[in-house]
């Protein structure tokens, strides 16, 4: 806003959602008054609340604020917004050992059914989507929109568009997790994989989305470099592409508009259809485009190389997004989905292959001349590792795609062996390794508080992750197989309860997995608190950093 | 110019950029989920299926609500050991009325597909309030909470009038009779119950949970369990007309 230096006046954004705040404060309240079941209030009363505090917290923050708002430079040097992404990290590593947390517990439910502790809000059913969207929206989501902020400012030497714009997407969208996590514990679920938030958590999230879109592309339009760089074409395929796929995937109409529960439009073989289209693109739009994002800007910046090939990146890139979107129907095979449709899902999961790997190559030839890095800089060993699960994952996804492979695997916890690998060593390595790298950046500090801990969290998280998915693959594969065992005389071999005894072992030796993956995570969580703290006691020294060990 | 050159249109312009990605990503899904809504093929022609009965449709929603989608799936697949262990394979006209569906993607437990009319109802609600008082070696959460909550009237008909927007042909007068027909199914001896029985013709009347009074969480979700995989009668089922 042009305004003279002077006399303060509020910005449109800032009175516009002064505006649409109060308003909704009023609305949700009035919501929460009428609401046909408990958790509908409680959601709306959460909103009311929120929205209170959002008007309260704008008008503060113009009180407090000098009469005009942050220079684009200083100095001829971009004046970078770093407030949200701050507060993006943070929530991402909180909501990465919550999310480790209770995925801990729902494995051990299942080694030691007792845990469930016979209420509604503690049983596997309900808290099995909570671990899913904890890891992957709110753990996963916040590193992606604290380093698609960071990268994109970076990348086009510019500040990120918006006031409160960026405010207003970090704080809605974990204002989305708080709604849909609430959500499950109370029950309130469309029970779609991963597409578990109902209809208001829904549009909320839509709203929020609209903006992360805007923010984004609105950088990138402004932006001081001729090209957009490479992490970016993921970061926008990423947003782009999530937004399309929640939008196809959730529209439902709720029985009541003051109560939870809606009925989504699509039914039966069509709503397999759509729900799988979504849900494998989640995979390959959110935990693996924006991921690679990541990929694409940390590994060249913490190698200090140029990524390895240009041209594999332009093909890499459109032929991942292509393919990817085809693949759905792979969970599928041998439904009651027509053939067709199965073949189609097959065959482009096996061309898939050639993209992932394309994008693997391109990630670990990035290290060429800087392998030796490898042995002194457990951060980026993180990194490296993490394209290796990746490679890893996407070459058995395809496997796992064919429909004879598939016959034995689906149903069965090879798959969450399969996700685990890709979610554990890909999603989670490659974030952790980003957050390793922009925690220092952000706060301003030379370095980790200590590399010593990286390492240790290195090689807990690694034994963890083996742990994991070899008991998985072999629970898995095992329990494929004595579904479809035969007698001699021509008779199952097996009742079902029996295979369902025989996965016990795997089960304690998957949690105990999962705790290692857990540990690691707080070993990283006190690292990172320690890098921030560290030099409150004495600025900017390394000697700080050995004073406060 | 070489085909690198061409493509800095896509590195220079964030909304072509934009505009290709979609046009890319828009390809796939257009091709293979379009024409699952007007391939004749695509659902099979059966006699039988039915939209749920008010009753069966609140335990339905219990199933949804309680995440029973995560330990057992509701397709049988055509594999020889799943036919000869669960049934007849999974018809795509058998889940017409789901909204959303059900069919899972993981079997922690078995599949329910064709659970109905298996066990006894009494099987059904002391393995519900605590599984490993009938199944020692079962994982599954107990839902003895289910018996002391009696279903929501308030809503039934709502649910009713919401299922027919998106599409599951109820008609005015079920709706009409939502709640009616909710409470004559769960008690043998309510009045409306030949009135229900005309309105769903096959639906299983019984006290579910054999205990007096308005219906409960349980009376819905076992009405439910006992009537999947029923509706469809198989020694009609014409296999080759559905052949596709």
């Amino acid at each position: 806003m042009q305004q003279s230096q002077c006399t303060k006046w509020m910005t449109h954004g800032e009175a516009g959602l002064m505006l649409f705040f109060s308003m909704a404060a009023f609305v949700c309240a009035f919501a929460a008054a009428k609401a046909l079941d408990a958790p509908f209030a409680f959601h709306a009363s959460l909103a009311a609340v929120a929205s209170g505090v959002a008007s309260f917290a704008i008008m503060n923050r113009y009180l407090d604020r000098p009469a005009s708002l942050p220079p684009e430079e200083i100095n001829g040097k971009p004046n970078y917004n770093v407030g949200p992404i701050k507060f993006a990290s943070f929530m991402a590593m909180f909501w990465g050992i919550a999310g480790f947390a209770v995925g801990l517990l729902i494995a051990s439910q299942l080694a030691w059914p007792a845990l469930n502790f016979d209420l509604p809000w503690t049983s596997f059913g309900r808290l099995r989507p909570l671990h899913t969207s904890a890891v992957i929206f709110a753990f996963g989501g916040n590193v992606l929109i604290a380093t698609s902020f960071y990268v994109v400012q970076r990348t086009c030497r510019t500040r990120l568009v918006g006031d409160l714009a960026p405010w207003f997407v970090v704080l809605g969208y974990n204002f989305f997790i708080l709604i849909a996590g609430t959500g499950y514990l109370l029950g309130v679920t469309q029970s779609k994989e991963y597409a578990e938030p109902e209809w208001y958590a829904d549009l909320w999230l839509t709203i929020v989305w609209v903006v992360y879109l805007v923010v984004f592309v609105m950088t990138l339009v402004k932006r001081k470099e001729p090209h957009i760089f490479v992490a970016n074409w993921f970061y926008l395929a990423f947003i782009v592409t999530i937004a399309v796929l929640h939008l196809g995937n959730n529209p439902a109409l709720p029985v009541s508009v003051f109560g939870s529960k809606s009925y989504i439009a699509w039914g039966g073989v069509q709503d397999a259809m759509f729900q799988w289209w979504y849900g494998h693109n989640a995979v390959g739009f959110f935990l693996t485009a924006g991921f690679l994002a990541i990929m694409y800007y940390f590994i060249p910046k913490r190698a200090e190389r140029p990524v390895y090939s240009y041209r594999l990146s332009i093909i890499h890139f459109w032929a991942l997004i292509f393919l990817y979107i085809w693949a759905g129907p792979h969970h599928l095979h041998h439904t009651a989905l027509p053939d067709w449709t199965q073949t189609l899902g097959m065959t482009f999961s096996i061309m898939l292959w050639m993209p992932s790997w394309g994008g693997m190559i391109n990630g670990l030839m990035t290290l060429s001349g800087a392998w030796d890095k490898l042995r002194t800089d457990p951060v980026l060993r993180m990194l490296v590792v993490s394209v290796a699960f990746y490679g890893m994952s996407t070459f058995e996804g395809p496997m796992m795609s064919i429909k004879v492979v598939n016959s034995l695997s689906h149903y069965t916890d090879w798959t969450i062996g399969h996700v685990h690998s890709g979610a554990l060593g890909w999603v989670g390595f490659v974030s952790f390794g980003a957050l390793y790298c922009l925690i220092p950046w952000l706060w301003d500090r030379k370095g980790l508080y200590s590399l010593k801990l990286v390492n240790w969290h290195f090689w807990t998280a690694t034994i963890g992750i083996v742990l994991y998915i070899s008991a998985m693959w072999v629970s898995g594969i095992l329990q494929g197989l004595m579904w479809r065992a035969y007698t001699s005389l021509g008779f199952l071999e097996y009742s079902f309860l029996e295979t369902v005894e025989a996965m016990h072992p795997f089960y304690v030796i998957r949690a105990a997995g999962g705790a290692l993956f857990l540990i690691g995570a707080l070993i990283m969580a006190y690292n990172l608190w320690m890098t921030v703290r560290a030099r409150e006691a004495d600025v900017g020294t390394e000697l700080a950093l050995q004073a406060a060990e | 110019m070489s085909f690198w050159t061409r493509h800095q249109i896509f590195e220079k312009n964030s909304v072509i950029l934009i505009a290709g990605i979609l046009v890319v990503i828009a390809i796939g899904g257009l091709v293979e989920i379009t024409p699952l809504f007007y391939l004749k093929s695509t659902i099979e022609v059966v006699d039988g299926v039915r939209p749920y009965t008010p009753l069966e449709l609140a335990g339905r929603n219990i199933y949804v609500r309680e995440g029973c989608y995560l330990c057992h799936s509701q397709m049988v697949r055509p594999l020889r050991d799943e036919v000869e262990r669960y049934g007849h394979f999974s018809l795509a006209a058998e889940s017409m009325y789901d909204h959303p569906f059900q069919w899972g993607s993981k079997r922690t437990g078995p599949d329910l597909a064709r659970v109905g009319a298996k066990y006894s109802d009494e099987w059904h609600v002391t393995h519900l309030t605590n599984p490993r008082a009938i199944v020692p070696q079962s994982v599954m959460p107990g839902y003895p909470f289910l018996a002391q909550t009696e279903v929501d009237t308030a809503v039934v008909a709502d649910n009713l009038k919401a299922s027919r927007v998106v599409g599951v042909p109820y008609s005015d007068e079920q709706i009409r009779n939502a709640v009616a027909d909710l409470k004559a199914q769960a008690d043998p001896d309510n009045v409306g119950t030949d009135a229900f029985a005309k309105r769903y013709p096959k639906a299983v009347i019984r006290n579910f949970d054999s205990k007096a009074g308005a219906p409960t969480e349980m009376d819905a979700l076992v009405a439910y369990l006992q009537m999947l995989g029923t509706l469809v009668d198989f020694k009609l089922y014409n296999e080759k007309a559905n052949l596709r």
